[in-house]
């Protein structure tokens, strides 16, 4: 996996509440056994009308918006099903990092396994950043993550909060299969007492 | 000290708790189906790793197969490589599939329990979300993302945080009509879709005891859309008796099992971080006039007033909802008109389920101005025991679709799904945008209420009912 240590990129706004994870991919683009190429999926609903051209009414489409690699959403986002088909839509398309209040676990955790970063940030933080995302084009963050901070164009930061683990594994790039099976023995020895054979 | 369930069953499950890591957590069942697992396999053997516990891992299929004729092959092509993908990873594997020939097969959540491979003080994890509803058994039972099914797949553990712990008591005693659905909706209306976020739910009080373990799998199954990851209900003497005799268990006497699985239930005077309560007399039969699980209603109401709702972001959301659903303000939810209905899932796609609509629907027909109104087990299994109790012949009778079994409609993977425009009762768990096919318009109900709206043409409320 890529480590996640500093980013720099446009952000791109997306006005909706409890964003579930069947407007991040729809069910058809599940049926695919790969790990990639999920670009095109992402918001496919919102992002395509009918005969597949885009959407201009859609915000995320503007071109101003092209080339995101931040998302700044709403509360709740990433509900209901557990698909790691959402990440992967999201990291095909670029985008690296998700700005929120709040996301739902599942989605939350599926971020860390793909080296993508999901941040909480109070209500009031970003509903400001909408704004000032929308002000000017072209508006850009630096994600500090060895120094939790959120630069601002104008140098001004956001100090952000992140389970010390999990930072740790972002900053490495770590495979949590490798680090847990650094840990076989103790499995084994778990095993045994319980009498798993 | 006085533990609650969510407590023991972490304590018994803990490999290794370093300070600064997550702890290891030991997976006692590990379920796996055809759209989450490919990946995951494939991560396997490019690591060349190995399952670690495959008589720990069992593998269905259900998201993706068809709930008519299955004597001819899938006709699309990549739900057919899907299925046939999980077989043959399976097979190199050492995994039990139930494949969809197979008497053992349905959708992962009703098969579980149906076969005894669910049982109490478990740790149970699936790629799906609703998993959750493994917790009416007293397990600690929550969905994870594919790399996660990797991690247990190598592994047999997962790396974990522990959870904040909410109590949700239910008191009294649920009215006439008033089912299990009704119950976890209503729940969710009052938490909202994320209070539930960053917790592990027990469910408690005098209405959960009361419920069949059918009716708590379904209110642990929607656990999720309140946003917490399990829910669970502690073991009694229902749970044990549901468990008697399943086809995994055989092998080992009950009372032992009964034994082990006592010791799981929350100790008396244990604490919670949070309590939620609700009161059986307040709920009314649900219906959902929105595009979340939170948007939900009793029957009696009306869909929502954009200038009583002082929020900007929640109003902005309920003029979203309202418009994607067609619908104005201040509508009476039984003036609402459907053409479509689908009974079934792993919410509301068990014997109890079929059972309560078939009560409903003797004796009347599916109205006329329905285009379609679909009954699918939930597994196979169901689908017998429906046919020898001639809930079949009910369904049919009436002009209602009798379907072989499977996720069907709940998702729309398969050939099952609603067109642009169509507006549908639905036993499933998701009224998202899209859910149930493109433009479809969903709205979540009991079975009792769907089978009623299917035979009205519109929402009544069960409780007036003319049963025949």
């Amino acid at each position: 996996m890529q480590p996640f240590i500093k980013l720099t990129g446009v952000v791109a706004p997306l006005e909706a509440l409890n964003v579930d994870t069947d407007q991040i991919i729809p069910k058809q683009f599940l049926k695919r056994i790969g790990r990639t190429g999920f670009d095109d999926a992402l918001f496919f609903d919102w992002r395509f009308n009918a005969d597949g051209s885009l959407n201009p009414d859609f915000e995320f489409n503007a071109p101003r918006y092209k080339g995101a690699s931040i998302l700044l959403a709403k509360d709740n986002f990433g509900c209901g099903s557990s698909r790691e088909h959402a990440p992967w839509a999201l990291l095909d398309y670029g985008i690296l990092c998700i700005l929120a209040p709040s996301f739902a676990d599942i989605f939350y955790n599926n971020c860390f396994n793909n080296g993508m970063l999901p941040i909480r940030l109070p209500e009031a933080t970003i509903e400001a950043l909408f704004k000032e995302v929308r002000a000017t084009v072209g508006y850009q963050l630096t994600i500090d993550l060895p120094n939790n901070k959120i630069v601002k164009p104008d140098g001004s930061s956001i100090a952000f909060e992140l389970d010390a683990f999990k930072k740790e594994c972002l900053l490495n790039g770590w495979d949590t299969v490798g680090l847990t099976l650094r840990h076989e023995d103790k499995i084994a020895a778990f095993e045994k007492a319980r009498a798993i054979a | 000290m006085a533990k609650n369930i969510y407590e023991k069953i972490w304590d018994a499950h803990l490999v290794l708790d370093e300070p600064g890591k997550e702890a290891v957590l030991y997976i006692d069942r590990h379920y796996v189906h055809e759209v989450t697992s490919p990946q995951a396999f494939e991560g396997l053997r490019l690591a060349e790793r190995k399952v670690r516990r495959p008589e720990r891992t069992f593998a269905t299929m259900d998201h993706n197969i068809p709930t008519t004729d299955r004597s001819q092959p899938i006709r699309d092509e990549m739900s057919r490589l899907q299925v046939e993908t999980l077989k043959k990873n399976c097979d190199e594997f050492g995994v039990a599939c139930f494949d969809m020939k197979d008497r053992r097969n349905g959708i992962v959540h009703v098969i579980g329990p149906e076969l005894g491979l669910t049982q109490p003080g478990f740790t149970i994890v699936c790629g799906d979300s609703h998993t959750s509803t493994h917790g009416a058994f007293g397990a600690l039972a929550f969905g994870i993302g594919t790399s996660e099914v990797e991690h247990v797949l190598a592994t047999q553990t997962l790396l974990q945080k522990k959870s904040k712990t909410m109590e949700v008591r239910v008191n009294g005693v649920l009215p006439n009509g008033i089912t299990a659905k009704d119950v976890i909706l209503a729940i969710i209306g009052k938490i909202g879709t994320a209070g539930g976020t960053g917790y592990v739910i027990e469910y408690t009080g005098d209405v959960i005891r009361a419920l069949s373990m059918e009716g708590r799998m379904t209110v642990c199954n929607m656990t999720i859309e309140g946003g917490a990851r399990a829910g669970l209900i502690s073991p009694d003497e229902k749970t044990f008796e549901y468990l008697k005799g399943r086809e995994y268990l055989n092998g080992t006497p009950h009372e032992k099992l009964v034994e082990q699985w006592k010791q799981f239930a929350s100790d008396p005077g244990c604490k919670y971080d949070v309590l939620v309560e609700l009161d059986a007399k307040d709920i009314e039969p649900q219906v959902t006039w929105g595009t979340s699980p939170g948007m939900v209603s009793g029957v009696s109401t009306k869909t929502p007033v954009l200038r009583e709702i002082d929020d900007a972001n929640t109003r902005l959301s309920t003029e979203k909802a309202l418009q994607y659903m067609g619908l104005d303000e201040g509508v009476p939810l039984t003036a609402v008109t459907i053409n479509k209905m689908f009974l079934g899932s792993c919410t509301n796609g068990r014997m109890e389920d079929l059972r309560a609509a078939a009560k409903v629907v003797r004796g009347y027909k599916v109205n006329p101005k329905i285009d379609q109104a679909i009954v699918v087990p939930g597994s196979h299994h169901v689908k017998e025991q429906a046919e020898q109790e001639g809930l079949d012949k009910v369904f049919k009778d009436a002009g209602f679709e009798w379907r072989e079994a499977g996720c069907s409609m709940c998702l729309a993977m398969n050939d099952d799904r609603l067109d642009p425009g169509d507006r549908c009762a639905s036993t499933s768990n998701r009224n998202f945008e899209g859910r149930q096919g493109k433009g479809g318009r969903t709205h979540l109900v009991s079975p009792a209420m769907a089978v009623a709206a299917a035979i009205k043409g519109h929402f009544v409320d069960i409780r007036d009912w003319q049963y025949n």
